[in-house]
């Protein structure tokens, strides 16, 4: 089933040719001329050589997911021809150097070849090969009517700290893909999809990374520790860049191991702190994660899943993690884990998690996942207008007779901080209320209530139920988490009897919710990015439900919309649509 | 002012009699109650050994983490309020076995905390196995046959690692440890203090004795700011000549001091007023 009203461009090449900076470029010239876009990038774990791929999905209406199928391929190389040769959406358009001795015979038939003489206009402005995708957007802005200003506008924000004569001689490469695109496709481009001005609010084009990082700075952060890692460098990049401008400090630590620790020390002595990881980050982070719990210490964890075990896909997708964060550590401790679904989660749930973190004097943990981390999308630009930065039961002051672990009905004792005059220890080790060890067993007991009646107060006062998208009644309820999410909804657009439960809360998990819509919907699938199914075993054990239909994918790519469709039309052969 | 009786807690020390942490402890209190370090300035951090427990015994506000991690723990509270003093207490199984990649790091960094190491030769806590700090053919609980390995030097390690403030000390020579201890507080920079102590239950070499025969101070001429020298003279340690005092001190700014953009405001009271974004927002539209 062919999605409507999406225009996919797919630009392939090496690593090291600018594919993913020529993809951003692109994408932001389709959001600033009114459209929605949806980038969708893979890359291997190397810097330069081997195959990177970048899609921009672009639409008049919001567009959500990654798609298989391609309308537009810019191919750089030889390989890429060879590689997305199967991909077009019936037929397509492929643009290459025609002075490469691109061999294009294996190409479906219908397919239109564009060929540009890329690297020639590429040194006649000026620049090497590396302005070749330069031209190669000029061409796209004239085959889609779009305006050069526009563009130009783009590179000189892109390029406005550097010489002259590199803003000149992208100008000029562009002017000369468009003017080559102008003379010589005008009839051919008569079928490509068009950006015709459309006037809608500003909207940023930005990825789950940069959200993450930009929720964080709005909601108070003061200082992150986060050691390198696919696919979250992206947040220390973003946190690294603009600590001066903001006034919080970021470090780079020698180890995860480290950098929880530091975090803990520093959200200890009253700053707002976080870190970030991936999985294999994170298994080094797994005692400073039950340190935070029984110190009860706020810390917000940012988890950017990719595959693995051990070393696995590292800039490859999944959705592997989840079990590993609800069951990490040794023993017990209130955790408090919630998934973003896409790129405005990354940013919104980022800001709740140091609320709740601060709230709940616990750690909180957002998860990601490497779509989320990497890929662009079109956002409303965020809203911070409703955000209070609220520090929880927070003693500042000298306090007469203060109890750091003070027996509280909800679960929540006063936290104080070094340096006000108020002793007390924030021990590991088992404790009793002012923080003096102990192993006894009245303590024992009462300090972990305490701190364990943290989820349900929080399951009460903040958990927000999981959203259903799609009609009330449907044939259908697909339900997932992460950024399948963004697949799935996209596919729904294509049908009027499937809807899609959502869910982003996990510890703690609205039982209730999802028991009913499970059990009130007339059929359900569960579809997730791992081997084993673990959210369905997670509603398993919270609600004695086992969701029968599954659809599990661990191939270290996302699921496409193609696919979504494909499984909706399995389930409801015959009946769909 | 800071009273003697200002530090005191409901409980006592439970570690053994002879044991070379309670003259360390009390060389610490006593350099507290000259200094005025108190609830208001200070903050201690202690890694998990028979040390660890001093929190339990010292009314000054503390944060006992995990075995071999108090050295980050202490990074982050001092980058979060660089007022504090902080004092790590360790010991040389947390610091050098667990915690010997972070003890590193943070004297390349020079982070502006007072390392206090209690160093006993093995680990106590755990009743009695090799440290790495135990000597080649010692016999422990878990090297029967005598250790196979060579042990670190720590104070070579630390003046090689970038740390700007390093001595030795035995744990009984509390005056000396006192004024020891004020001066690297006072040193601007990682200062780190090895102090080597008995532990009269499982380490049946490094005795009050030993200590007592086998160490001497450093003389007066001795020049602390070369750093060769002080490296030749912390190798000085062959069992029987045990040098003892500062070896190494440089000025230096401490990593603190490079975070010039926060004006000397306290980190955990900066950016507390909701932030203004609109700029950064725009940057991705």
């Amino acid at each position: 089933m062919k999605q409507k009203n999406v225009f996919k461009i797919k630009i392939a090449g090496q690593a090291g040719q600018g594919i993913k900076s020529a993809g951003l470029l692109l994408a932001k010239f389709a959001s600033r001329s009114g459209y929605f876009i949806y980038n969708y990038i893979e890359y291997p774990s190397l810097i330069r050589g081997g195959h990177n791929v970048m899609q921009i999905n672009i639409s008049d209406k919001v567009i959500r997911g990654p798609s298989r199928h391609t309308d537009f391929l810019i191919a750089l190389n030889q390989e890429s021809v060879n590689k997305h040769k199967n991909e077009f959406d019936e037929c397509g358009y492929v643009l290459f150097d025609s002075d490469d001795h691109v061999n294009t015979e294996k190409l479906p038939s219908c397919v239109k070849l564009l060929p540009v003489p890329l690297g020639k206009l590429a040194n006649e402005a000026g620049g090497k090969d590396l302005l070749s995708n330069t031209v190669a957007l000029g061409v796209v802005a004239a085959m889609m009517s779009g305006s050069i200003e526009t563009l130009k506008t783009l590179v000189k924000e892109e390029f406005g700290d550097k010489k002259t004569e590199v803003l000149e001689s992208n100008y000029k490469a562009l002017d000369l893909g468009y003017n080559f695109a102008l003379e010589n496709f005008a009839e051919i481009a008569k079928g490509i999809f068009k950006l015709s001005a459309v006037n809608g609010p500003k909207k940023m084009v930005i990825n789950g990374d940069e959200a993450a990082a930009l929720g964080a700075i709005s909601a108070g952060l003061q200082f992150a520790a986060i050691y390198p890692m696919s696919p979250i460098s992206n947040i220390l990049h973003t946190l690294a860049q603009h600590q001066m401008e903001y006034g919080y400090v970021y470090k780079q630590p020698e180890d995860e191991i480290s950098a929880i620790n530091m975090a803990i020390g520093a959200s200890f002595a009253g700053a707002r702190s976080m870190t970030a990881t991936s999985g294999g980050g994170f298994c080094l982070m797994t005692e400073g994660y039950g340190l935070a719990g029984i110190t009860e210490t706020p810390l917000v964890i940012v988890e950017g899943m990719r595959g693995g075990p051990a070393t696995g896909l590292p800039t490859w997708s999944s959705q592997g993690d989840l079990q590993f964060i609800l069951h990490a550590h040794q023993d017990e401790f209130p955790r408090i884990v919630l998934s973003a679904g896409d790129v405005e989660d990354a940013f919104y749930m980022t800001m709740e998690a140091f609320y709740i973190a601060d709230k709940y004097q616990t750690p909180v943990v957002v998860l990601l996942d490497k779509n989320i981390c990497d890929d662009e999308e079109s956002v409303p630009v965020f809203d911070i207008s409703a955000y209070r930065i609220d520090r929880g039961k927070f003693v500042a002051q000298h306090q007469e007779s203060y109890k750091r672990y003070a027996l509280a009905e909800d679960g929540i004792s006063p936290r104080s901080i070094p340096g006000v005059g108020n002793f007390f220890i924030s021990n590991s080790d088992e404790h009793d209320e002012i923080g003096f060890s102990s192993e006894e067993i009245d303590n024992r007991i009462a300090q972990m209530n305490k701190r364990m009646s943290k989820l349900e107060t929080c399951a009460k006062n903040d958990m927000p139920e999981p959203v259903i998208y799609g009609p009330k009644d449907a044939e259908l309820t697909i339900v997932s988490w992460g950024s399948s999410k963004g697949s799935i909804l996209q596919a729904l657009k294509n049908t009027t009897n499937v809807n899609y439960l959502h869910i982003g809360w996990m510890n703690p998990f609205p039982s209730e919710f999802v028991s009913s819509i499970i059990k009130n919907a007339k059929r359900t699938t569960i579809m997730e990015c791992n081997y084993t199914g673990q959210l369905c075993n997670l509603i398993l054990e919270k609600t004695g439900i086992e969701i029968k239909n599954k659809k599990l994918k661990f191939d270290g790519r996302p699921f496409y919309v193609e696919e979504v469709l494909e499984h909706i039309d399995e389930l409801l052969e015959g009946e769909t649509k | 002012m800071t009273k003697m009786t200002d530090l005191q807690t409901p409980f006592m020390p439970n570690w053994c009699p002879g044991c070379g942490n309670m003259p360390l402890w009390l060389a610490f209190k006593n350099a507290a109650v000259k200094q005025g370090w108190d609830n208001t300035n200070t903050a201690v951090v202690a890694g998990i050994g028979c040390h660890g427990h001093l929190v339990n015994f010292t009314k000054l506000t503390a944060f006992e983490g995990l075995h071999g991690r108090a050295l980050p723990a202490a990074t982050g509270i001092k980058i979060a309020n660089n007022s504090l003093n902080v004092f790590v207490f360790t010991g040389d199984g947390d610091c050098f076995g667990e915690g010997g990649n972070h003890f590193i790091h943070a004297c390349r960094r020079n982070h502006n905390l007072t390392v206090i190491l209690h160093d006993n030769g093995l680990y106590a806590l755990t009743t009695g196995q090799s440290s790495p700090i135990t000597p080649h053919d010692a016999k422990t609980k878990s090297t029967p046959f005598g250790n196979p390995d060579e042990p670190f030097n720590p104070l070579v390690m630390a003046i090689a690692s970038g740390a700007t403030f390093v001595a030795r000390a035995y744990a009984s020579n509390m005056a000396q440890l006192t004024e020891l201890m004020i001066k690297a507080n006072q040193h601007n920079g990682f200062s780190f203090i090895d102090v080597l102590q008995p532990c009269e239950t499982f380490n049946k070499q490094f005795t009050h004795p030993f200590f007592q025969e086998n160490t001497y101070y450093l003389e007066e001429s001795y020049d602390p700011t070369n750093r060769e020298i002080a490296l030749t003279r912390a190798r000085e340690f062959d069992l029987k000549k045990i040098p003892l005092g500062i070896f190494y001190e440089e000025k230096k700014p401490a990593y603190e001091d490079q975070l010039g953009y926060l004006n000397g405001e306290i980190l955990y009271k900066h950016g507390t007023q909701k932030r203004d974004m609109s700029s950064l927002f725009a940057k991705y539209i």
